[in-house]
């Protein structure tokens, strides 16, 4: 699911180009796995389709109230998710503001500065992160993570940071564990190894003559990497930073474990219970009693979906652009 | 502190030059008039245990240029790349000996590599300028690594460097464009210009011309000829015309029965291509292998 | 004159010659090493406390009757996951006969056939799909099939979910190997006159085998572990269920049942069975590490 994107693929060039007195048995096998790779569209298409069709009676009857509005109460039918996206969307930038950072570090390390001996056990390890399921993120954190945050964590930060002038308000109010900045410190070890695996390739395929250049020039090492590294693969690692950021998006389980899923008016705290699209849905679905609660929730799909397959398009962009180099630099 | 050395080391110039000149001609009967620039003293380069030059040494005379030759393979690469402390840049790579650089051994145990770089620079094969880069933030990147943020004196280099480089014309009004944006032979020239920026001591030139075209290659060869008025230059080349054209002694490489590369003969370019004193310089020279 | 002047030129290379400006310099460079060191050992050291803390807090849980049992209403003590384990390997099971025909058909379609428009539209649409967040896989699977076809939650609406979420990996992953069997082998093949899909059948997909199978167990590997899309449609169950169209427990949905319980009993049921998750998903991944090492084909 969130496996390295591969760049475009250079047009294949299938061996045999003779179509004309094709046997049968070529026409038939062709055919088969062309109506294989349809089912893909097909799916797709349905997907799209079908939330949209579902999704629409909450939508048409809420208007622009559904993205803007904060009260989502089933029993007056009345949809409005803008909190939902609010959670996302904090939840989501805390994983990116602590995980980004690290995750890029950790993959300089693979690629820059660590032992050949060292390099595979290591790269291995942060790739098992990847593997890890959610559940178990979402297990670790209910039991492990929610409490050490409630208890130890989050009455540090709001004792020094709290009386500070504009921060301070991200961490105020009482510490309950389960909440934004728990649920975001779980997406930020979740989305670490899908950034560190990109940047850690991207950086890779920086060519040794910038490094060199920068090297001989009396750079330090760390100069070499901020001075000709990473200004060269800073598209590919905002893509792979993005990428990051569509799995922290669309990731249910952990987070619905631990954002304390209450339905909280948008505030500036961290400390607060939340909800997230994704986590609204995982708790609300079994409730759908009416139509229209099953379309708001939909719904609620239908804008996951839609802003998810934005950032990932962007991302993708951003790498095979990254794929093909800087314009101009081929001799 | 670094200028003032610098312009002593002009005024040594211009009295060394009339010198140097009769030296080129008549070589053999003269001592070398100053202190050789850069001293190669029993080196020996290793990539892991495979042993990439076998004792070499050899002394590169001041504002000269020193090209070295000899088939792929023969360690030539190296050998430059152990003058500016590159070489130990591969993983797994790492040298012995000596390398008196000004009568410094650069791998003495208290010198630091990014120092010694910093002091001696370094053009590659392939023209590297940083793409998200300027032309002119290419020319000063290395001083900007030193913390020099005057824009003035920046603008001074760099406009300095680019004119040595005989590019300043052909880039005056491009400036602000991606270094990458240049043609080839412009983006070596520019590299020339980055590392001259930098005032070094010697400047390495590793194959510079393999990548350019021949108009390019013609105009980077007038470069050097010029750029020996003011630094000491040591260039690879595949090329053997490329050597007799723009230097004034060469050093002929090959590889040992174990394929480290040995130095075979070294002196005046005229007597290396006229009358070679070795057997197998002879054979290269002369096309009978390489 | 000239000896002079380089003896008594100042020391250019040494570290006694650095100051100020330089040895700022050489601190960043320093202390950024040490940072970005910290970085990849804070990364390890979360997998390790991580699995570490499973191990520790799974182990007590596992004995026979965790694996052969079903589990017991809540007071009871005793009782196993049973159910789950079956459910998983049903659901897989199924899935893996809707989604791996499917991804191995559009590799093939990609990779010896695919080409113009049709092919380009083809790729766009997996990494699409590769980028649905499971969770709207799972509402789709639950308004066509839970909410309409079917009209309850069942094992085999699961299935469904999960197929679609393997297709994408068993894609990629396999038109990749096939793209690296070389095409000597191909026209070998062809020139001995044997049509062109007895030559995918016999000697393409056979060379590629290794990097086929690594991408039909990566993608298992992947979609074992996913909870959201069937807790929207196999639902869970406390009993012993072979019927995929009727609800069916799955090892994610149960670790999730139990975490969110309060009883301390099932809390160590669900570490229990989150170590048993941990273990089959690492050893797929292992198994598929190890095959694409070897051969030097297949997924990263």
């Amino acid at each position: 699911m969130h496996a390295i994107p591969d760049p475009p693929a250079p047009a294949p060039q299938p061996v045999a180009q003779r179509r004309s007195g094709e046997n049968v048995g070529d026409r038939v096998f062709r055919s088969s796995t062309i109506v294989l790779a349809a089912v893909n569209p097909l799916i797709l298409g349905m997907l799209a389709l079908l939330l949209f069709i579902d999704g629409w009676p909450a939508l048409q009857k809420e208007g622009l109230s559904f993205l803007a509005t904060t009260t989502w109460d089933p029993v007056f039918t009345e949809f409005g998710t803008a909190h939902f996206i609010f959670g996302t969307i904090v939840t989501s930038l805390i994983a990116l503001v602590l995980g980004a950072p690290i995750a890029v570090g950790a993959a300089l390390f693979l690629a820059e500065y660590a032992p050949d001996w060292l390099r595979e056990p290591v790269s291995y390890i942060i790739e098992m992160l990847a593997v890890i399921p959610s559940i178990i993120y979402g297990l670790w954190g209910f039991f492990v993570l929610a409490p050490f945050m409630r208890a130890t964590v989050e009455p540090f930060l709001r004792e020094y940071i709290g009386p500070l002038p504009v921060i301070g308000a991200l961490f105020s109010g009482p510490a309950v564990g389960k909440d934004m900045l728990t649920a975001g410190v779980i997406l930020a070890i979740m989305i670490l190894p899908t950034i560190t695996s990109i940047a850690r390739e991207i950086i890779k395929a920086v060519p040794d003559q910038q490094r060199e250049g920068m090297v001989a020039l009396g750079a330090t090492k760390w100069e070499m990497i901020t001075g000709a590294v990473l200004p060269y693969a800073r598209a590919g690692i905002v893509g792979g930073v993005m990428l990051g950021l569509g799995r922290a998006l669309g990731e249910t389980m952990a987070v619905t474990m631990v954002i304390g899923n209450s339905s909280a008016q948008i505030t500036p705290s961290l400390f607060n219970p939340g909800y997230t699209m994704a986590s609204a849905i995982a708790n609300q679905f079994r409730e759908a009693d009416s139509d229209i609660y099953f379309s708001a929730i939909v719904a609620v799909a239908v804008v996951l979906l839609f802003v998810t397959a934005i950032v990932n398009g962007l991302a993708r962009l951003l790498i095979w652009k990254m794929a093909r180099g800087p314009v101009g630099l081929r001799i | 502190m670094r200028n003032a050395r610098y312009t002593k080391a002009n005024m040594m110039g211009e009295e060394i030059r009339p010198i140097m000149v009769t030296v080129r001609e008549s070589e053999e009967t003269l001592e070398a008039p100053s202190a050789p620039a850069v001293t190669v003293e029993h080196l020996n380069a290793y990539y892991g245990t495979f042993r990439a030059l076998n004792d070499v040494s050899l002394e590169i005379r001041a504002r000269s240029v020193t090209a070295v030759i000899g088939p792929s393979g023969c360690g030539k690469s190296t050998l430059v790349r152990c003058i500016n402390r590159m070489h130990e840049v591969a993983p797994g790579a790492s040298a012995s000996g000596r390398v008196l650089v000004s009568g410094e051994d650069i791998y003495a145990p208290d010198s630091d590599p990014v120092q010694v770089r910093r002091h001696i620079g370094m053009v590659f094969q392939k023209p590297n300028p940083f793409p998200m880069m300027s032309v002119w933030q290419n020319v000063v990147a290395g001083l900007r690594l030193e913390g020099i943020s005057d824009k003035k004196r920046l603008e001074e280099v760099a406009e300095r460097s680019l004119r040595k480089a005989a590019l300043w014309d052909e880039v005056k009004d491009k400036l602000h464009m991606s270094g990458a944006a240049l043609s080839g032979g412009q983006q070596q020239r520019l590299c020339i210009a980055r590392a001259i920026a930098m005032e070094p001591e010697v400047l390495l030139m590793d194959e510079p011309c393999s990548a350019l075209d021949p108009v390019a290659t013609i105009k980077i060869e007038d470069l050097i000829r010029e750029l020996r008025e003011s630094f000491t230059i040591i260039i690879v080349t595949h090329n053997m015309q490329q050597a007799a054209r723009v230097s004034d002694r060469t050093a002929f490489m090959l590889m040992d029965e174990e394929r480290a590369g040995q130095l075979i003969e070294y002196g005046s370019t005229a007597q290396i291509f006229t009358n070679p004193q070795d057997k197998r310089t002879e054979g290269y020279i002369t096309g009978r292998f390489g | 004159m000239a000896t002079q002047a380089t003896t008594v030129a100042p020391k250019l290379f040494t570290r006694q010659s650095i100051r100020g400006q330089q040895r700022s310099r050489q601190l960043v460079d320093k202390l950024m090493t040490g940072l970005i060191t910290t970085c990849a050992a804070l990364a390890v050291a979360m997998l390790l406390f991580i699995l570490v803390y499973v191990i520790i807090r799974g182990a007590p849980a596992l004995n026979f009757a965790f694996f052969t049992e079903r589990p017991l209403p809540m007071g009871e003590v005793g009782g196993g996951v049973a159910p789950a384990i079956i459910g998983t390997l049903l659901i897989m099971g199924a899935a893996a006969l809707m989604g791996v025909p499917v991804g191995i058909g559009t590799a093939i379609y990609l990779a010896e056939y695919g080409r113009g428009r049709f092919a380009t539209i083809v790729r766009f649409v997996i990494d699409l799909i590769a980028g649905v967040p499971s969770i709207v896989v799972g509402v789709f699977v639950w308004a066509l099939l839970v909410r309409q076809v079917i009209g309850h939650f069942s094992g085999f609406a699961g299935s469904v979910a999960l197929a679609i979420i393997m297709i994408p990996i068993v894609t990629r992953t396999v038109e990749e190997v096939l793209r690296l069997v070389p095409d000597m082998y191909r026209e070998a093949s062809l020139a001995l006159g044997v049509p062109q899909w007895k030559t995918i059948i016999a000697i393409v997909l056979p060379t590629a085998k290794s990097g086929v199978i690594t991408g039909v167990v990566l993608s298992m590997a992947r979609a074992g572990g996913e909870t959201a899309p069937l807790l929207l449609t196999a639902l869970g169950n406390q009993f012993f269920s072979f019927d995929l169209f009727q609800p069916m427990a799955a090892l994610p949905v149960q670790i999730y049942n139990y975490a969110v319980s309060p009883y301390d009993d099932w809390h160590t049921k669900a570490w229990g069975a989150a170590l048993i998750l941990i273990m089959v998903v690492g050893l797929l991944s292992f198994i598929t590490r190890q095959v694409t090492r070897g051969r030097g084909l297949g997924g990263r």
